[in-house]
């Protein structure tokens, strides 16, 4: 699982020089940022701000936009639960419902021990398998509760 | 040596062909057999994925879906030579289900290895290309509009005007910007071809920068298909080796180069002048249209923005010549449709096929009805803003004006289809939440229309003065409608307005309960 590393402004400098060659920089940045950090905190937007001259209020507007930038460290594997309506049509919803109850969770958060995030995503293009999943960016098709409930196991043991 | 092909699909690791793969070489080298295994796109039967084929005198063999658990049973079987066992369907292209489409984006896509440049030079890769520069610029921009193809990414605009529009502008700098940010519910189609035959969207950008006079194309892909990305990623620096793309192009003195950059999990970024915004590093934030982006695109300069599927389909278009493609569909809906036949449903997958076809024959024949065998009650054509197809309506031929005529869109190409234990005013309630979710934040309509429509919503599911919130519900979607700069707040109505129109009964739940 990426993003283990501890912050640091030099480190998060060296990332930002790396891609100032791009056009349009700011997207691939925080995500170099946050497969680094496990997220882009404040500290890092304040570098980017600076390295692609922009105000911090805008560069904090841009993160924030996106649903895939976090601002503080996140669970240390992920769950993204596909709820549109291809999966829903299959039963995703109360799928997903039984097994956020069942884990004390609620969409966003992580399980206590710090191992798992969860999150709802809108489509994976695998409707023709829905329900499905995805765990650390593995693909999971056909996706049912007990395979829901080894993932947060799994995420346990690492 | 025998040749075996497995897929390299998302669709098809999400159901563990990376774990079967793994398992069929090991078996292979247990036997002491010689087996080239090759990773290639699905041929978008999904309902058999992972599906091994086997090449063997009498064609490729299919056996699928196949798990970890049958590969040794598949070697007792002799399957490399095609032997009987229960996952064995006979030799893919004969399959009925493959036999009735016409595959004219998706011909390469399952049959080649994706990422040998070779392969798909051999399989007529790259003759549209060296068409285009035996013809000039002038000539691919009026054979493209004589084709009739229309952006497939949903709003079906004419892709040779487009492209026009930017080969006019003054020379300088201009972009090519392919929209693979694919959304939609139920829509996989521009997954699969990046997948399954990536160089076809290289060669597709390639002619169309080109023929528009721009030396730089961008694909901007959403986040969620890592699949995508690495393949994707690999596809151009092939081309590139091979000398397809970079300078001066296999002697033609065109160089052009294309950029892989990866959204951020926003839908609104689908949205063309919201995608432009994004990948100039900005928040996702709608530009208001004029200027187009033809005009005003990329950085300020001239872009055109196509879907993954228009700018695949090119090659073919340039290769086959424009009459051939305009010769098929009906009406104004010219050429074939990348269908994605998705959600409560026995087969699942990828069928391209000429427009007109009934929407009832995609479903109940070709999808074979719902998987969980219950009645289908309805079917959500276009993605998350399309309209909910009841059954009174499946004789619809499938075509962008036919669609239009009732109300309904066809989008992207998505069908997804639900059973009748489907609650339509939940499924519109989501509508409206997606949208809330989802909005970009820019124009009132839509940023507190959706909110509002929840709430609406929630209290006709509640019983709560129906007929008055019906009225108000209604009344906020002619508003979200014609109020919204952009589909999203303004598309938004049609899966609301269709569920209540074509099943009022779901609203009435509660107030039925309640009386009773
Ligand atoms: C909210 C919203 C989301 C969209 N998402 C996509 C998308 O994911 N892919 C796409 O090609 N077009 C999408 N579109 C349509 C694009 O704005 C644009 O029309 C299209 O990319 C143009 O390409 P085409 O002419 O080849 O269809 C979306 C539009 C809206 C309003
Ligand atoms: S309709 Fe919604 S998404 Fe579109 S511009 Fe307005 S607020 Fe943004
Ligand atoms: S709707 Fe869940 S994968 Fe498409």
């Amino acid at each position: 699982m990426a993003g283990a590393a501890p912050y640091s402004d030099e480190r998060a400098r060296e990332i930002i020089a790396a891609h100032m060659g791009l056009e349009g920089p700011a997207l691939p940045i925080l995500h170099a940022l946050q497969a680094e950090f496990g997220c882009v905190p404040e500290s890092a937007v304040k570098e980017m701000a600076g390295a692609l001259n922009i105000s911090r209020a805008e560069m904090h507007g841009v993160v924030t936009f996106y649903h895939d930038f976090h601002s503080a460290p996140q669970g240390r594997h992920h769950l993204k639960i596909c709820r549109a309506e291809s999966c829903q049509s299959m039963g995703a919803e109360k799928q997903a419902n039984e097994f956020l109850a069942r884990h004390k969770l609620d969409w966003g958060q992580t399980t206590p021990d710090g191992s798992l995030t969860v999150e709802p995503v809108y489509c994976l293009g695998l409707c023709a398998h829905s329900p499905s999943a995805l765990y650390d960016g593995e693909p999971i098709g056909l996706v049912d509760a007990e395979t829901l409930d080894s993932l947060v196991e799994e995420a346990k043991g690492k | 040596m025998t040749k075996i092909y497995i897929p390299l699909d998302m669709a098809a690791v999400a159901m563990g062909a990376d774990r079967l793969a793994a398992a069929v070489a090991e078996e292979a080298a247990r036997r002491g057999q010689q087996v080239e295994i090759v990773r290639n796109g699905s041929r978008g039967m999904l309902w058999l994925e992972p599906l091994i084929e086997v090449e063997t005198p009498a064609g490729r063999v299919g056996y699928g879906p196949a798990k970890t658990k049958d590969v040794a049973s598949l070697f007792d079987a002799g399957f490399l030579a095609g032997g009987a066992h229960p996952l064995n369907i006979g030799v893919v292209d004969e399959h009925p289900w493959m036999k009735r489409q016409n595959r004219f984006t998706f011909v390469r896509c399952g049959i080649i290895d994706p990422l040998s440049v070779p392969e798909y030079e051999a399989h007529n890769g790259f003759k549209g290309l060296k068409r285009a520069f035996e013809i000039g610029s002038a000539a691919v921009v009026e054979e493209v509009a004589k084709s009739g193809l229309r952006g497939r990414g949903g709003a079906g605009f004419p892709t040779g005007i487009k492209w026009k529009t930017v080969a006019d502008c003054a020379p300088g700098q201009k972009y090519v910007v392919v929209n693979a940010d694919e959304g939609d519910s139920g829509t996989f189609a521009d997954r699969m071809i990046m997948e399954g035959d990536p160089l076809a969207l290289i060669e597709g950008m390639t002619i169309c920068g080109y023929a528009i006079g721009g030396s730089k194309g961008y694909v901007y892909l959403r986040s969620e298909y890592p699949v995508v990305a690495k393949v994707f990623q690999a596809a151009i620096e092939k081309a590139r080796e091979a000398g397809w793309l970079g300078k001066n192009i296999k002697g033609s003195g065109f160089d052009f180069d294309v950029e892989l950059r990866i959204g951020a999990g926003a839908y609104v970024c689908g949205e063309e002048t919201s995608l432009l915004e994004s990948l100039e590093g900005k928040r996702g934030i709608v530009r208001a249209k004029p200027p187009l982006p033809a005009h005003v695109g990329l950085f300020g300069k001239p872009t055109v923005v196509n879907n993954v599927l228009s700018m695949a389909t090119i090659p073919m278009i340039m290769e086959k010549g424009a009459q051939h493609y305009a010769d098929l569909g009906i009406g104004r809906s010219r050429g074939t449709m990348p269908l994605q036949i998705a959600g409560n449903v026995k087969y699942g997958g990828l069928f391209e096929i000429d427009f007109g076809i009934p929407l009832g024959e995609v479903i109940n024949d070709i999808a074979g009805g719902t998987r969980t065998g219950r009645p289908v009650k309805a079917a959500q054509v276009g993605g998350p803003l399309g309209a909910y197809v009841p059954q009174s309506l499946f004789h619809l031929p499938f075509g962008y004006e036919e669609f239009a005529a009732t109300d309904s869109l066809i989008g992207h190409g998505g069908i997804v289809v639900f059973d009748d234990a489907i609650d339509m005013s939940w499924m519109a309630r989501f509508g409206m939440e997606f949208c809330a979710i989802e909005s970009c934040g820019k124009c009132t309509p839509c940023r507190i229309g959706s909110t509002r429509g929840v709430e609406t919503i929630d209290k006709i599911r509640n019983g709560q003065d129906v007929d008055k919130n019906i009225e108000l519900l209604k009344d906020l979607c002619h508003t979200m409608k014609f109020g919204s700069l952009c589909a999203l707040g303004g598309f938004a109505p049609y899966p609301v307005e269709s569920a209540l129109r074509h099943f009022p009964e779901d609203f009435r739940k509660s107030a039925l309960e309640a009386a009773e």
